[in-house]
């Protein structure tokens, strides 16, 4: 009976997980309001959130950062969460958005869209474009042959993204010099030029509730087609799904923030060797998670060098590297 | 009483001639081994009963309903595969995986019970695993996660078992474990059919055989009567001497 009670046990330590990611989401989005080129109080923001600000603590504070910092974080989760997706996907670990060129696809369309002098909602719009593009034609070709299988979704996916970073370099090389630094920032990342949250939370929230129902089934998919057909699900149905939700997702975040690597990676296995591989804590962890991590990351990217700033993309690999070597040393992987 | 029933059955192998029709019925309490060369499709035949794969032509059906029209986690409800394969792309713990087994029993909103609990321990327990529950599948032997799989399987609560290879990588004593819980679950009346590789296994324990040839029509029924030399002998195309040891026969190959 020992033994029974330590297993039982487990859920409620990975409901505690998650009400720690949960608060830490909020400590991170407070202390992120609170951070810029002037810096308040929690008091001051607190006031301007609550309406009763400094007409420049509120304009700050509500039109500034509050839109940035919301933006940040559901771009974060909806990475998280679309890498983790994949990584069941495919049954790799290395599986992520960007690996199978989807947000390739993205690049090069909002590559062309600058070059072309387009921006703003246009730029986005190409940029959904290209990733959707990208998803029908990685999908569409895998499934063509006789037999469909995740290594060659998994293969065709890294040639068609090879394809996009030949197209990148291309146009990079090719573009005049003064439309370059935009260009940069966009593939590695940016959040000043991130629209309305409004669009990246709906997804976030939408996958969230979606995810509770399929999470006991992505368990049994993990192990295998095989292994999830006996056990009474429909493999093709479920696979088709998981990998237009992700690609969604995938389109979705890089559309408000470019192309932000690595979270998609990273967040994904930080949560599996802390809290166990049940999707069913798993996901809704990466998409808290993955938020507190980029949100993070693009405060330090607004003040380590204010006024000018950094690509939030490097600062995520920053923390995440370390982050992820340490524990991969005493963790299960 | 659960029955499944082949009616002119035949097996769809990839880039091979058909295997020769099969007409026969797998019924409760019967323990089936399935035995035959490799490659003579085995696997195919179990994963085909299991309605993972399709057959070439001919019917399958399972309690008079024909495999194709029963909705999958109701046919998983009702037939249950030990694979010969085992993959593990996420590390999970031994519990975790054994879990797993209850997925066909819950709807899509529901949580494990205390019930499925106790479904798990108990099969952990048949298959000696309860000191092994929280390590990762990923660092147990070959041996010890085959017995993960049956622990699974015994989980899932099956009515028809189909397990490829049961006995593969295990030891002496767990392989006769082994086959004592397949024998143990045809005689609670479930209808168990395992493809096996050990003669001597079979000629022990399963009440039926099912002999694949790899150039004739199959032979299948009870095992006194199939399991002599000279059935057995084309099966392998090895010359084999047989011995009576504590009133059952044993097979031993010969050199020729």
């Amino acid at each position: 009976m020992l033994a029974a009670s330590v297993s039982r046990s487990l859920p409620s330590s990975k409901r505690f997980s998650l009400s720690v990611l949960v608060c830490a989401s909020i400590v991170i989005m407070l202390f992120a309001l609170t951070q810029g080129s002037a810096s308040l109080s929690i008091r001051e923001v607190w006031l301007a959130l609550t309406g009763e600000g400094t007409p420049l603590a509120t304009t700050l504070v509500m039109e500034l950062r509050l839109p940035r910092i919301l933006a940040a974080y559901a771009t974060g989760g909806l990475l998280a969460v679309a890498g983790a997706l994949m990584q069941i996907l495919l049954r790799n670990p290395l599986a992520e958005p960007y690996v199978l060129g989807i947000s390739g696809g993205a690049s090069v369309a909002a590559l062309v869209s600058i070059l072309l002098g387009i921006s703003g909602v246009l730029l986005s719009g190409a940029a959904f474009l290209g990733a959707m593009v990208s998803t029908v034609l990685v999908f569409g070709i895998s499934q063509a042959g006789r037999t469909s299988s995740s290594l060659r979704l998994l293969l065709t996916g890294v040639v068609i993204a090879a394809g996009w970073g030949a197209l990148i370099t291309l146009i990079l090389a090719l573009a005049p010099p003064h439309k370059l630094p935009g260009m940069l920032y966009w593939l590695m990342g940016d959040l000043s030029y991130a629209g309305s949250p409004i669009l990246p939370w709906c997804m976030l929230i939408a996958v969230c509730v979606v995810i509770v129902p399929l999470g006991r089934s992505l368990n049994v998919l993990a192990r295998g087609a095989l292994q999830a057909a006996s056990l009474g699900v429909d493999v093709k149905r479920l696979e088709r799904l998981v990998f237009v939700l992700a690609s969604l997702l995938t389109a979705v975040a890089v559309t408000t923030a470019g192309s932000v690597g690595f979270v998609g990676l990273v967040v994904p296995h930080l949560l599996r060797m802390v809290l166990g591989n049940d999707q069913r804590v798993t996901l809704p962890a990466c998409a808290l998670a993955g938020g507190c991590l980029l949100t993070l990351a693009d405060t330090l990217a607004r003040v380590v060098i204010a006024p000018e700033q950094l690509p939030v993309g490097v600062i995520t690999a920053l923390l995440g590297v370390p982050t992820f070597l340490l524990l991969l040393r005493k963790g299960r992987l | 009483m659960t029955q499944l029933v082949l009616d002119r059955m035949v097996v769809d192998i990839p880039q091979q001639g058909a295997m020769s029709p099969l007409t026969m019925s797998l019924s409760s309490g019967q323990l089936w081994g399935v035995l035959g060369p490799n490659g003579v499709g085995k696997t195919t035949l179990l994963h085909t009963l299991a309605g993972i794969l399709a057959p070439r032509s001919g019917r399958i059906e399972l309690d008079a309903t024909p495999l194709a029209k029963l909705a999958r986690p109701m046919l998983a409800q009702c037939i249950g595969v030990m694979f010969q394969d085992h993959q593990d792309g996420f590390p999970a713990t031994v519990y975790e995986t054994v879990l797993l087994g209850r997925h066909p029993h819950l709807g899509v909103w529901q949580k494990e019970s205390d019930q499925d609990h106790a479904i798990v321990l108990n099969a952990l327990k048949s298959l000696d695993l309860l000191a092994l529950q929280n390590r990762l599948i990923t660092e147990l032997s070959g041996g010890e996660r085959q017995r993960v799989a049956l622990a699974m399987l015994k989980a899932q609560q099956p009515k028809v078992w189909l397990v490829d290879e049961p006995t593969n990588h295990l030891d002496l004593n767990h392989q006769v474990r082994a086959m004592e819980i397949l024998a143990e679950q045809s005689l609670q009346g479930d209808c168990v059919v395992a493809s096996l590789h050990d003669v001597n296994l079979a000629a022990r324990w399963c009440t039926h055989v099912l002999l694949l040839y790899p150039d004739r029509p199959p032979l299948w029924g009870e095992s006194a009567s199939l399991l002599t030399t000279d059935h057995l002998e084309p099966l392998y195309r090895q010359p084999l001497a047989v011995t009576e040891l504590e009133g059952r026969s044993v097979f031993v190959p010969r050199s020729t």
